[in-house]
């Protein structure tokens, strides 16, 4: 969508902009609050551990750290039970075979517990903030309700059969509701975890330069966004270098992919605009081709992407809601693990799940923004949602940019006469789980194994962990492979 | 211990005694149970009503089949995975990864031979033997056709896995492939429930399983195997602008006065005229009326139909299947002045007269020959 209005630079109705930034930030909630407790939690947390536990001590201890309505010892009962009987079920499910009794699981079982509560009440916070991407998207996943141009919904608040003052209001309260979980559950349920397992704030590193987008843009024309984005180098702050528009020349010019280590014909580092896609398996070589993924760089580096390097650069940024919460966070880290714990352990496996839940928050107020920015804006009388594109006889070229939960998403059309010439998407898995690139630097995923310590070899939950702190969008494989090159075990990262 | 038990179990489930034990086992070992909890773990089995076992095997996919069930409300994705059936295997949801997870699927195959429900989502390559898409070292195609011949029924969710879907839109560089069509070729007889939609309503996919749990079958199907229930109708059959159309009143531009207005999206191309599907029956999300595409104001794609989603272009003409009404009906609004409102009034006032006098004909005509023929 964005590739093609930057390639016919058109403008886009600030509704229109408000109704997909709503989309957006709604969207960006729900994933954030599915991976960290459905996707990647039962990697720290042990729930049949929770069966031990006293549930009056874990309402206790929930009690102790916020203000949640929903850690009563009742409860904690409840949830037990529920637990128990399933266990005694003898059919376990999409659980069987879990990593539980890990050596690598450090969690009391009264924290099993207060986690598997949570665990099951996101499933419900998840569901509700959906609700505002079904209303304004027609349905979820796969929105139906984006043109080039703008948006297909009707604004008119005097009929029925459009976005009026019920629609609007339904989106307001369901946005109202998830506040509480997000700040009172989530955010601390991931400091208490990031707390307990402080020794992961060293493990997981990998690449250090960072990308991301600005998004939420404020204009018609993509100028003013409402969440910054750039680039830093090295994890250093001092480097930052903003995106300012969707037309910048900065990021337009500073991609490029490379096949050498990729399942293409030939080997090339491109820019987008002039890629070709050829398949050509060869199997593993594991100094030759080995992957479907091609590797991105920036600037000739490679760069991690995602809640991390976002949370990162708007806090360079001066983002004055990432930085409140990054300090809170640090602050219940260092109060629960009793030791001063500082920025510089973002750049870490633990980092990326605690900017996950920062950012999360900052999107969830950005809902709010966006909803306050989209009926000021019908109140002044304007219910323009869409301008008609017109393709123009030659070729032309954009680039569309957006952060998306798993960082910066970027798709680059050729449009000769107004058909697809050429159409490359560089998406954020592509960043992280990219193979060596032309210069043989290994991707994000690839950095941030070395080191891992491994408990059980057999059963290496703790790359899991790292792995799925990048939140994959993909069913990717992991192979490990030992010293002699014999492939010792292959996970599946899901 | 219950040896008997287990022995009728074992039986039933149609695996040998060790090879339940050994199931039971695997689940307590995984579960970081001591030595002997496999035993307790079977004899709890054995007095426990069942959940129908479920295995998920995913191909060329965007999990938005699987991310649709989390959006439901009746029931629930806990109350379902929890209470409901036993969700054995899931890529994106199961907790093990790798090994662990291969083994848990192979257990439960194993365990449950015959008596599994099978779910596939994703298109299934084809070309090249199948090397586009591979879990655990095996391909996607292969999976299918080993695991197809073991389970009770399988449910092809979202288009993809029902015909194709975007993956096998043109110029399809993979043979993307759906599930009915690899296992007719392949001589394979299970049968399939395809449950078209990107991503198909989550209710379709849950009325469908608990059809099967619930009535101990397989819902109505039509010839392409999609439940009645759920793809009995074509979209324009029940959609809330059906009025606007018949009465020729349309939107021609997104924000325009007419689509402000809630006006038929036929001319900005919506496939509801050649889609089946009940979406403006049951709508997403549980958000009250109005939340689906041409609800909020987008045309239809028509992604539940084969040949139309993903194939026609977004926004050209549909093809109608369905009498339109004929020009002797009248105008529900007369936008012409009198004279025309006094002409539709005798048209209308003749076409009532004739229906009245054939009545009348066959009613006699019924009379005279002692059928009754009206």
């Amino acid at each position: 969508m964005r590739s093609v209005e930057n390639a016919l630079q058109l403008e886009i109705p600030l509704n229109a902009q408000y109704i997909r930034n709503l989309i957006m930030a709604a969207h960006g909630v729900h994933d954030h609050i599915v991976h960290f407790y459905h996707l990647a939690a039962l990697d720290w947390v042990d729930i049949v551990s929770a069966l031990k536990a006293d549930p009056k001590k874990a309402s206790a201890l929930g009690e102790s750290l916020s203000n949640w309505d929903q850690n009563s010892a009742k409860h904690m009962k409840e949830v037990q039970d529920r637990l128990g009987t399933f266990v005694k079920s003898g059919q376990l499910g999409i659980y069987a075979n879990g990593y539980w009794g890990h050596p690598a699981m450090k969690l009391p079982p009264e924290v099993n517990l207060l986690a598997a509560a949570h665990y099951l009440q996101a499933l419900h916070y998840q569901r509700r903030i959906n609700m505002v991407v079904s209303i304004l998207g027609s349905k979820t996943p796969n929105i139906q309700n984006l043109a080039v141009g703008g948006v297909a919904n009707a604004i008119n608040p005097d009929n029925q059969s459009a976005l009026n003052m019920e629609r609007l209001y339904y989106i307001k309260t369901l946005i109202d509701e998830v506040q509480s979980f997000v700040r009172n559950a989530m955010l601390v349920d991931v400091a208490a975890v990031a707390a307990l397992y402080a020794d992961w704030t060293g493990h997981g590193k990998g690449v250090t330069n960072y990308l991301s987008a600005p998004d939420m843009p404020m204009d018609t024309k993509g100028t003013a966004f409402a969440l910054p984005g750039g680039y830093i180098e090295n994890g250093d702050f001092a480097t930052f270098k903003p995106i300012k528009s969707f037309n910048d020349e900065y990021f337009k010019n500073g991609v490029k992919e490379s096949i050498k280590h990729s399942w293409y014909k030939g080997d090339w580092n491109k820019h987008p605009f002039e890629e070709t896609t050829d398949p050509n398996h060869t199997g593993m070589q594991y100094d030759g081709k080995y992957s479907w993924v091609k590797a991105p760089t920036f600037n000739g580096k490679p760069a991690q992407v995602g809640p991390l390097a976002n949370v990162l650069c708007m806090y360079a940024a001066g983002h004055a809601g990432t930085k409140k919460y990054v300090t809170d966070m640090l602050n219940t880290i260092s109060a629960v693990a009793k030791t001063k714990v500082g920025p510089a352990a973002l750049h870490s496996t633990i980092g990326r799940i605690g900017a996950r839940a920062v950012r999360c928050a900052v999107l969830l107020d950005e809902c709010t923004n966006q909803w306050n920015a989209l009926v000021a804006n019908i109140g002044k009388g304007d219910v323009k949602t869409f301008n008609a594109p017109k393709f123009p006889s030659g070729e032309i070229r954009g680039v569309g940019f957006h952060e998306a939960p798993r960082g910066i998403l970027s798709h680059w059309a050729v449009i000769d006469g107004g058909k697809i010439k050429n159409y490359q998407c560089v998406v954020p898995s592509t960043w992280n789980a990219a193979p060596r690139n032309g210069s043989d630097q290994p991707g994000p995923y690839e950095a941030s194994l070395v080191g891992t310590p491994l408990a059980d070899p057999e059963k290496p939950l703790e790359v899991l962990r790292t792995v799925h702190s990048f939140d994959p969008c993909l069913a990717c494989a992991v192979h490990l492979v030992d010293a002699k090159g014999r492939d010792i075990i292959t996970v599946k990262a899901l | 211990m219950k040896i008997k038990d287990i022995a009728s179990v074992s039986k039933q489930l149609g695996v040998s005694r060790r090879e339940f034990l050994k199931y039971c086992s695997i689940v307590a070992a995984g579960m970081g149970l001591p030595l002997g909890a496999g035993e307790q773990i079977a004899e709890a089995v054995t007095s426990a009503a069942r959940r129908p076992p479920v295995i998920w095997l995913s191909a060329q996919e965007c999990t938005g089949c699987s991310e649709s069930l989390l959006r439901a409300t009746h029931p629930t994705f806990e109350h379902l995975i929890l209470d409901l059936i036993s969700l054995d295997y899931h890529e994106t949801l199961s907790t093990p990864s790798g090994h662990q997870a291969e083994a848990a699927r192979a257990a439960s195959i194993k365990a449950n031979k015959g008596e599994f429900i099978l779910v596939v989502d994703g298109a299934i390559p084809v070309k090249d033997n199948g090397i586009y898409c591979m879990i655990a070292g095996k391909t996607a195609l292969d999976i299918l056709k080993e695991t197809a011949k073991e389970c009770k029924a399988i449910i092809a969710m979202g288009s993809c896995s029902s015909w194709g879907g975007v993956p096998s839109a043109d110029p399809n560089p993979t043979g993307a492939t759906g599930v009915q069509k690899i296992l007719t070729d392949a001589g394979i007889k299970t049968p399939v429930v395809t449950i078209p939609g990107c991503p198909p309503n989550p209710y379709n996919f849950l009325s469908t399983v608990l059809y099967f749990v619930t009535f101990k079958k397989l819902p109505e199907l039509d010839d392409l195997a999609r439940p009645k229930f759920a793809y009995g109708r074509l979209i324009h059959e029940n959609c809330e602008r059906r009025p606007h159309f018949d009465a020729g009143r349309f939107a021609t531009e997104f924000g325009d006065e007419n689509h402000r207005k809630g006006y038929c999206l036929y001319k900005l191309g919506c496939k509801g005229p050649e889609t089946h599907a009940n979406c403006p029956s049951i709508l997403f999300g549980d958000t009250g009326a109005g939340t689906w595409p041409v609800g909020t104001g987008h045309p239809c794609f028509g992604c539940t139909e084969k040949g139309i989603g993903f194939h026609k272009p977004l926004f050209s003409r549909a093809s109608l299947h369905m009498v339109t009404p004929p020009d002797t009906y009248p105008h529900v609004v007369e936008h012409q002045g009198k004279s025309a409102l006094a002409g539709i009034a005798v048209a209308a006032a003749a076409a009532g007269a004739a229906y009245v006098a054939v009545d009348k004909v066959a009613k006699k005509l019924g009379d005279d020959d002692g059928k009754g023929k009206k």
